[in-house]
């Protein structure tokens, strides 16, 4: 084809128009973040996954002004007028193996971008400094669904979903939680800058936790264990993360929601202290309950 | 009727030949008895076209229910049966049979056959439709069912959803399966066997080559949803436990069977879609379609691919990682031929000269809207980023903008082009391009809104939801953005309501069609073609034209009355 730099002027322009585009967009995403990128800011994972999303988005927004642009260039270039006549050409074997080309290229660069995030999403890392100082040794076998920080340690929590509350139970094997272990319902306490590993199932129909600013969801189906993690940062001690139930489990499904309470490791620990207190107090009440009962009845 | 074969095809100009006139029947029972394809087609889309309609309102009292926070109006066991209808409603009722009715109508025409293969079996794949439809909303007046379009177990199993409107949802699933089914297979053996002399699969119109695969993709994905409802059944009434984990099942395993239904049967939806846009751009563009062969073929590769991607609908579940790599590969794979679609139809407005009609604008609407499903439809294949997306409203956007902005554009992009040869009257453009507006407008305003609402976590199908951050302001617009949407699709029921009485008389090719339907007068008769011509490119009316414009001039002799009506148009 030849070009001529009459014809190339215009192009040029259109780049150029495209540019600032992209640009203009680039800048509006910043102000209106929280409308075009997923939340984050709880926990190494949620920050990854939005990084990742950011990249996939530059990605979109470059074919998306390129591929509407061209829509609505020629919608408006080539709009029937007096004396016009409409090329027939059938095809352009080259640049159709081009075009081809160039999507499954866009694809392998957006596949390398997930591949690079996706250890740091999966994995979680070791505790820090600032977090709760946990016992040594592996208590929790790893299993090929299940990771562990690389020493091994984390603060280990059962979230069992069930019309229509969450329940945490703070034990290391959740399969055989001792009955005394601490647990409570809707609100989950953690410590900051500690990594919590959580192993998700369901009593009752499938459910999915999902606190956004603490990483995805994780399906929470009856027979199956789930897992994922999360690492509050020190400096969000005392925030409260919300969340809701992502999977439809029946009418009130709406009102399933939940939330996590970040709290400083010696706060954490006075928490499970008094529940562990609280449980106890309950179920000796509970006992002489049972007692009186059983003396009134014959 | 008259079995004309390819004897008169060597004539020089098409001629009438009909042994035996006979007058078209009327009244019901000519409806209810009919065999005709161009009826039974007919008989689809209206139908279709009431369970869209329907589905429509459901959306819209959803809508009303979302747009205030913490609204009473409608209590969740009602919300939840109005998305289980809605979804069920537009997908088994509406879109998947309104595409047969398309298809119904104009395969046998575009191809130059007479009838169907079976043409009883096409009667009988219509009243399986209305018996499904009916069997769903009858359970209207009972219970109807509240476990999504999904109905995942455990929640649809009996010890959750007692009620018969699970069971209703899969009679319903049952009858209008085998209904599509027998209709696939009855567009395979006439595609198959009935084409038109030298009409070769190099020659097969585009929206044909789209209804094949649709075909080919609901023999290979409808038994499998079967099964799955059949095992669904006999765990709710007879005691197995196929997905009770207590017993040994699993509700993995519906998940698994399910989409690998309900992932072929997005393309199901979608494909004849691309295919109606395939033939009306060129149309108006008045230029051939650009690389014919790689749209073809990239339609192909679409549902071979589509039957591999299934498990990205299951991201969120307990699966190992390398299953995800594995459905996150294949659905981008699944982009490419996508993207050379959309690349080809630009390329084929690319220097014609493009008559805005209103057919052409719904194309376009298709063109830009789908594009963006088919963008966010990569964020929701990188498994990472769909754990943040999935179950969210950014879900519910990206689904209505490939479903909404693709399969229905270019189901209106169908009515406004094909209604001509249907009633013999064309629909007022006015209307037509005010509907189209509406329909634009109302539909970005309704869903782009809803891909922030997802990313501000709000899940899909709550019936309330608490004022946190936008999530209220959002949900006004959507709701707001819905009612223009409705009221656009209510523009085109008027138009079309006006129109079959009163449109302007169409003529058998009112837009100069490329394909052989237009060959016919409006509306064909009985037996479609009185001589089926030879078909001799990919194009064969433009040959048609050629011929006869080259024949007249040559002998100055009035052409034979066929090709004399295709000319005045």
């Amino acid at each position: 084809m030849a070009r001529t730099p009459a014809n190339r002027r215009p192009r040029r322009l259109a780049l150029g128009v495209l540019l600032a585009l992209a640009l203009l967009l680039v800048f509006a995403g910043t102000a209106f973040a929280s409308a075009i990128v997923p939340e984050s800011g709880g926990s190494p994972n949620a920050d990854d996954i939005s990084t990742l999303y950011k990249l996939i988005l530059a990605v979109a927004v470059v074919i998306f002004i390129g591929v509407e642009g061209a829509l609505f260039y020629s919608l408006f270039k080539f709009r029937a007028r007096k004396g016009a006549v409409p090329a027939q050409i059938r095809g352009n074997t080259r640049l159709e193996v081009g075009w081809t080309v160039g999507a499954a290229l866009i694809l392998v660069i957006l596949a390398v971008f997930t591949f690079a995030k996706l250890g740091d999403i999966r994995n979680p890392p070791n505790s820090g400094p600032e977090g709760l100082q946990l016992a040594d040794g592996v208590l929790v076998a790893e299993g090929p669904a299940k990771r562990l920080p690389p020493n091994g340690k984390s603060l280990n929590i059962c979230v069992n979903g069930q019309q229509y509350i969450w329940r945490y139970t703070y034990a290391n094997d959740c399969a055989n939680a001792p009955l005394s272990s601490p647990f409570s319902y809707q609100e989950m306490v953690v410590p900051v800058d500690t990594t919590v590993t959580l192993d998700i199932n369901a009593q009752d129909v499938a459910h999915s936790w999902w606190i956004p600013k603490l990483g995805g969801k994780f399906d929470a189906v009856p027979g199956y264990t789930n897992h994922t993690w999360f690492k509050v940062p020190s400096k969000l001690a005392g925030t409260v993360f919300t969340g809701q139930c992502a999977e439809l489990c029946g009418r009130n499904h709406a009102n399933m929601t939940a939330r996590v309470r970040a709290v400083t490791p010696a706060e954490y620990e006075r928490w499970l202290d008094q529940r562990k207190a609280d449980i106890k107090a309950a179920d000796a009440a509970a006992q002489e309950e049972r007692k009186k009962v059983e003396q009134t009845t014959p | 009727m008259a079995a004309t074969t390819t004897e008169e095809v060597h004539a020089p100009v098409p001629q009438v030949v009909a042994h035996r006139v006979e007058r078209p029947r009327t009244g019901w029972t000519s409806w209810v008895t009919t065999t005709d394809h161009k009826r039974i087609g007919i008989m689809y889309m209206v139908l279709t076209f009431v369970f869209f309609l329907l589905g429509g309102t459901e959306a819209l009292l959803m809508r009303l229910q979302l747009s205030q926070a913490d609204n009473t109006l409608l209590d969740p066991k009602t919300y939840n049966e109005l998305f289980t209808m809605h979804g069920t409603t537009m997908i088994f009722l509406f879109v998947v049979p309104m595409m047969a009715g398309f298809a119904n109508y104009f395969i046998p025409l575009m191809i130059g056959a007479r009838d169907m293969a079976f043409p009883k079996l096409n009667a009988l794949s219509f009243w399986l439709l209305l018996a499904g439809g009916i069997v769903f909303y009858g359970s209207v007046f009972f219970n109807p069912p509240e476990c999504g379009w999904t109905c995942y177990p455990p929640l649809s199993s009996k010890s959750y959803l007692p009620n018969g409107g699970v069971d209703a949802w899969i009679f319903l699933v049952h009858l209008t399966g085998i209904s599509s089914l027998l209709g696939a297979a009855n567009f395979y053996v006439t595609i198959a066997n009935m084409r038109a002399p030298g009409m070769g699969w190099g020659r097969l119109p585009l929206f044909v080559w789209t209804i094949l695969t649709y075909a080919i993709l609901l023999i290979l994905a409808l038994p499998v949803i079967a099964a799955a409802v059949t095992m669904l059944l006999t765990d709710r009434h007879f005691g197995t436990h196929f997905y009770d984990a207590s017993n040994g099942g699993s509700p993995l395993l519906w998940q698994h069977l399910f989409w690998f239904f309900g992932h072929p049967e997005v393309y199901i939806m979608v494909l004849p879609g691309f295919g109606i846009i395939s033939e009306v751009l060129p149309v108006f563009a008045r230029k051939p379609i650009f690389g014919y062969k790689a749209v073809a073929a990239a339609t192909v590769l679409i549902a071979f691919l589509g039957l591999l991607v299934w498990a990205h609908h299951m991201f969120a579940t307990p699966s190992p990682t390398f299953v995800f790599v594995f459905f996150m590969l294949g659905s981008f794979l699944i982009a490419v031929p996508t993207g050379v679609k959309i690349f080809n139809w630009v390329a084929t407005l690319w220097r014609g000269t493009i008559e805005f009609k209103t057919a052409l604008l719904f194309c376009v609407g298709f063109i830009g809207t789908f594009l963006i499903g088919g963008i966010t439809g990569v964020f929701l294949a990188v498994f990472p980023v769909d754990w943040q997306l999935t179950d969210t409203y950014f879900v519910v956007a990206h689904l209505h903008y490939v479903l909404m902005g693709g399969s229905v554009f270019g189901i209106f992009a169908g009515i406004y082009y094909w209604f001509p040869k249907i009633t013999g009257r064309l629909l007022s453009e006015g209307l037509g391009k005010v509907s189209f507006w509406l329909m634009l407008v109302g539909f970005h305003v309704t869903f782009l809104i809803q891909h922030s609402l997802g990313l501000d976590g709000m899940p899909r199908r709550i019936y309330e939801y608490a004022d946190v951050g936008h999530l209220e302001l959002y949900n006004l617009i959507s709701t707001v953005g819905s009612f223009i949407l409705g009221l656009g699709v209510l523009v085109t029921v008027i138009n079309v309501v006006r129109s079959v009485k009163r449109g302007v008389i169409a003529g058998p090719d009112p837009w100069k069609g490329n394909t052989l339907e237009w060959f016919t007068p409006s509306p064909p008769p009985v037996n479609n073609f009185d001589v089926i011509p030879r078909v001799r490119s990919v194009e064969p009316m433009k040959d048609i034209r050629r011929q006869i414009e080259r024949q007249s001039a040559a002998t100055d002799a009035p052409p034979a009355p066929v090709a004399e009506s295709a000319v005045r148009a």
